[in-house]
């Protein structure tokens, strides 16, 4: 790891606010004004001073840490932590500035209340490289602050005490943290001090145990489902099966009276029921009658009509040399990919209570500040009387970027004043997710005279991703241009090739699609390298040394050449086939993540069978690497599954399936035995991890099936035509 | 109606007004055990495993009143931080869960796997281990299921040669 000491004399100063006498939790806590992430930094670069759904609040200090009597550290994360394993980097980091063991850290989910609010939203693979200075900072910050404190107490000169494990020590005496910072009035803020080099890291940069791995083991109440709060009752929303539903009217009299039924709550946009029990609760509503209006019989394949390169509003995204004119010699493949279910298992729950002008929210939401500003307007509150706390997520990607159901737990609870727990059914997680948009891709390539690109252009279709979310208000896209999340992987990465471009359409479908893990990662990547290995295969060229040759050699140019020949090495590729199975190549970028994979596939009974993935990563600088792999691994298996099997379909306006099973994901049956990941550090911070990793999967996999059997797969899910 | 039963070694006695109200909503809502998932409600994700006398059972689609007089154990039950089982053993030591909402389900599903194949093979794994995990944790959850085999072999080795 190279010294880091250059880069913390760049930081501008913070201002910090500090919290003393806080009673029997902490002793002291210490917060500033927070970090802005890179995607918010995009939109608020060029659009500032706006009305976004998320800018409140950030004039107020924020509340990061806090020092315990037990001199244990409490960590207030702003981020939720959704299986990424965030909390443990950033326990690493805190624990490393601040001089304290790994125990001696908690991280908690800031409430709202602390004022800690991520300025945007959990996700984006944006956690720890946006955390890595600010938070190491604020750690260090806070270590000093209580150094000088027990200089003063002890008597000692700062110089003289060493610290280790939270305590203090020089000239034969020691003092706690927690002593230092008892009954301190007046704190001195230092300026910001320079951080330890990463030499002198213990657990920066080590596979340290998640912290929450504990809890998860042995089952402890952490997520938004286990959420409760005292005289809690149950509501229940009905929603419409059709797509384009809107609620006109209700005959709620067959359920008023059902056994355990409190109250039916009937308002201008829904109609829900409270009762004793969520079993009750879910009887009522079944008994209430409602009209709908505006629904259309939709099929699948008026959908794929509408998704069609062509259709909308078009964008050049990367523009290259010229537009490949000339008909002859002109290579063309189209590609689809399905309509893909988030299908997280923990389904989307909230306990909301609404007391007099106040509301206390607790849910699994990767946006804590949109939330919050939704709740506060429906219910006409002040949104620092919101508290929003979160819990745990029982899996996120990107599924709970917006929580409208807070809003209508919130209203159920204000109505029978007590609090209310609301969650969705399975079928209605199936029915009304912000669904992975389907997508269709034409690319063309020119190969010249010695069998490399001339010239390459591709031309994909996406339904809204980041356009029409919550995150994204309707005034800004015609701002910002092509929607931010749609084009994630549609770039073109070989940059060597003389001419390229890419030309995004978007066109908005009748049913909210939006973030799903990855984004567009997922389809363009699958389209562009399948492409290529098919290009390398007409130029009579092995599929790793074709791309080689057209890389550019800028420095993500260079760091995906490495990734490309550290996985090619490391799976011993080779286009020959052995034992019945073949391997398949493919790499992406992805939020400056470069990513290449290897697949070894066979074909048992016309199934795709993947036996082995090699992964390679760089991520930069690693702060947990077994975390690293644990995403990788996630990410090759989460990919497969949505390149293998899922797909949801409509059908008389519907979407279906509403269940697992019928919607078919990855078993542990279907997981690679062998999934091997070799990280590499191209660069001295630490960048996206969490997302980055599906893009090569479903590519990888179409190619070593085109090698097997001769097939180019297209079409997501990949199905064979041919039996085998 | 008044149904007894056996949880986590604790006889209790529940009052419920429907005797097929799934066990799953008597588990957390009742007893407030929380550590069972609800996950889909039609068995189809595994979320919801416990063991109903030792056999793994999808909780969400088991009503209450097949449990009069028998004995429950949920993932509290399993082990604790004090006194793990020897799955809870494996997973802490591959570090398997990721969002971890369905590590419960999986752990029991694995438990009862293990007293009925004490050395299961990757095929008896593929064949008994269905549930769904979305962040894909299988590859972790294989090698852990091995592990917690061999910790199991050698606590009762160890416990045979105490006897």
């Amino acid at each position: 790891m190279a010294d880091n000491k250059s880069e913390s004399k760049k930081v501008s100063r913070r201002k910090f606010l500090v919290r003393g006498g806080l009673g029997t939790i902490g002793v002291v806590a210490i917060g500033t004004y927070i970090f802005r992430n890179s995607i918010r930094r995009e939109i608020l670069g060029t659009v500032n001073s706006l009305d976004l759904p998320y800018t409140d609040n950030t004039d107020k200090p924020m509340i990061w840490f806090e020092v315990t009597s037990e001199n244990n550290i409490l960590l207030h994360s702003p981020k939720v932590e959704m299986g990424q394993g965030t909390f443990t980097g950033i326990a690493q980091m805190a624990a490393d500035e601040l001089s304290v063991s790994m125990s001696q850290i908690q991280v908690i989910h800031a409430a709202s209340s602390t004022g800690n609010i991520d300025s945007f939203a959990t996700g984006g693979s944006t956690s720890i490289s946006g955390l890595w200075q600010p938070l190491r900072e604020l750690a260090a910050m806070l270590r000093e602050m209580l150094l000088k404190e027990a200089s003063r107490k002890m008597n000692v000169g700062i110089d003289e005490l060493t610290i280790e494990d939270g305590i203090l020590s020089g000239n034969g005496k020691t003092m706690t943290y927690a002593q230092a910072a008892e009954g301190v009035e007046n704190w001195k803020v230092p300026d910001t001090p320079v951080l330890k080099s990463l030499k002198e890291y213990k657990y920066i940069g080590k596979p340290i145990a998640r912290v929450d791995l504990d809890a998860k083991v042995f089952g402890d109440p952490i997520f938004g489902m286990d959420a409760q709060m005292p005289d809690m009752l149950y509501g229940a929303v009905v929603r419409p099966t059709k797509i384009g539903a809107k609620f006109v009217s209700a005959d709620i009299k067959p359920a008023e009276n059902m056994p355990g039924v409190v109250k039916v709550i009937v308002e201008e946009d829904f109609v829900g029921v409270v009762a004793n029990s969520m079993l009750e609760a879910e009887k009522a509503k079944d008994a209430i009658i409602v009209t709908w209006e505006g629904y259309e019989d939709l099929n699948t394949d008026a959908i794929f009509k509408i998704m069609t390169v062509g259709n909308g509003k078009s964008t050049i995204i990367q523009k290259h040399g010229d537009a490949l004119d000339k008909q002859d010699g002109i290579e063309t493949l189209e590609f689809r990919t399905p309509i893909g279910a988030h299908a997280q298992i923990e389904p989307n729950g909230v306990v909301a209570s609404v007391e007099g002008d106040s509301a206390v929210i607790k849910i699994s939401t990767q946006v804590i500040g949109l939330t919050r500003k939704e709740v506060a307007s429906r219910l006409g509150l002040d949104v620092e009387k919101v508290n929003v706390i979160p819990t745990y997520l029982g899996g996120g990607f990107g599924r709970r970027l917006h929580t409208p159901h807070a809003v209508q737990a919130a209203v159920m609870s204000k109505a029978v004043g007590k609090p209310v727990k609301y969650f969705f059914s399975r079928k209605e997680e199936f029915q009304h997710d912000m669904f992975r948009p389907p997508t269709h891709h034409i690319i063309k390539g020119k190969l010249n005279a010695e069998g490399y690109l001339d010239g390459l252009e591709h031309q994909f279709v996406s339904g809204d991703v980041g356009n029409h979310s919550a995150l994204i208000p309707d005034f800004l896209p015609p701002i910002i241009g092509a929607d931010i999340g749609a084009i994630r992987g549609g770039f073109i990465q070989y940059t060597g090739i003389p001419n390229f471009r890419s030309v995004y359409w978007h066109v908005s479908l009748p049913f909210a699609t939006s973030w799903w893990r990855s984004l567009g990662l997922l389809a363009n990547t699958f389209a562009m390298e399948s492409f290529m290995d098919e290009m390398a295969l007409k130029a009579n060229k092995n599929a790793v040394d074709f791309r080689l040759a057209q890389i550019g050699d800028d420095s993500i140019g260079v760091r995906l050449k490495n990734v490309i020949k550290a996985a090619s090495e490391k799976a011993n590729y080779s286009e020959d086939i052995a034992n019945g199975r073949a391997m398949g190549f493919a790499a992406s970028i992805d939020a400056g993540t470069p990513c290449a994979q290897v697949v070894e596939v066979s074909i048992v009974d016309n199934e795709i069978v993947v036996h082995k993935v090699t992964v390679s990563l760089d991520p930069g600088l690693a702060v947990n690497p077994d975390q690293i792999r644990a995403q990788c691994e996630g990410c090759v298996i989460m990919g497969m599954s949505a390149v293998l099997y899922e797909q949801m379909y409509v059908e008389n306006g519907e979407l279906q399936p509403t269940i697992y099973g019928p919607y078919q994901m990855a078993l542990m049956k279907n997981a690679p035995k062998e999934i091997d990941v070799v990280l590499l550090q191209g660069k001295d911070t630490p960048g996206a991890v969490g997302e980055p990793p599906l893009g090569p999967i479903g590519a990888a996999i179409a190619n070593a099936v085109r090698r097997l059997t001769g097939e180019r797969l297209t079409e997501l899910p990949l199905k064979l035509s041919k039996t085998m | 109606m008044e149904i007894s039963f056996t949880v986590n070694d604790v006889l209790q006695t529940v009052n419920v007004e429907d005797e097929n109200t799934p066990l799953l909503w008597v588990i957390r809502d009742i007893l407030d055990l929380k550590g069972t998932k609800f996950g889909c409600g039609k068995a189809a994700c595994g979320a919801c495993t416990l063991h109903v006398d030792g056999e793994a059972v999808r909780s969400c689609s088991y009503a209450v009143k097949f449990v009069q007089d028998k004995t429950v154990t949920t993932i509290e039950g399993l082990g604790n931080r004090e006194n793990p089982h020897p799955v809870q053993l494996a997973w802490v030591e591959e570090i398997v869960p990721q969002c971890g909402y369905c590590q419960p389900g999986f752990m029991m599903a694995t438990a009862a796997l293990l007293k009925k194949v004490p050395k299961p093979t990757d095929e008896d794994i593929d064949n008994n281990i269905i549930n769904v995990c979305r962040c894909g944790t299988y590859y972790r959850m294989r090698k852990a299921i091995h592990k917690a085999a061999e910790i199991q072999a050698e606590k009762d080795t160890n416990e045979s040669n105490m006897v």
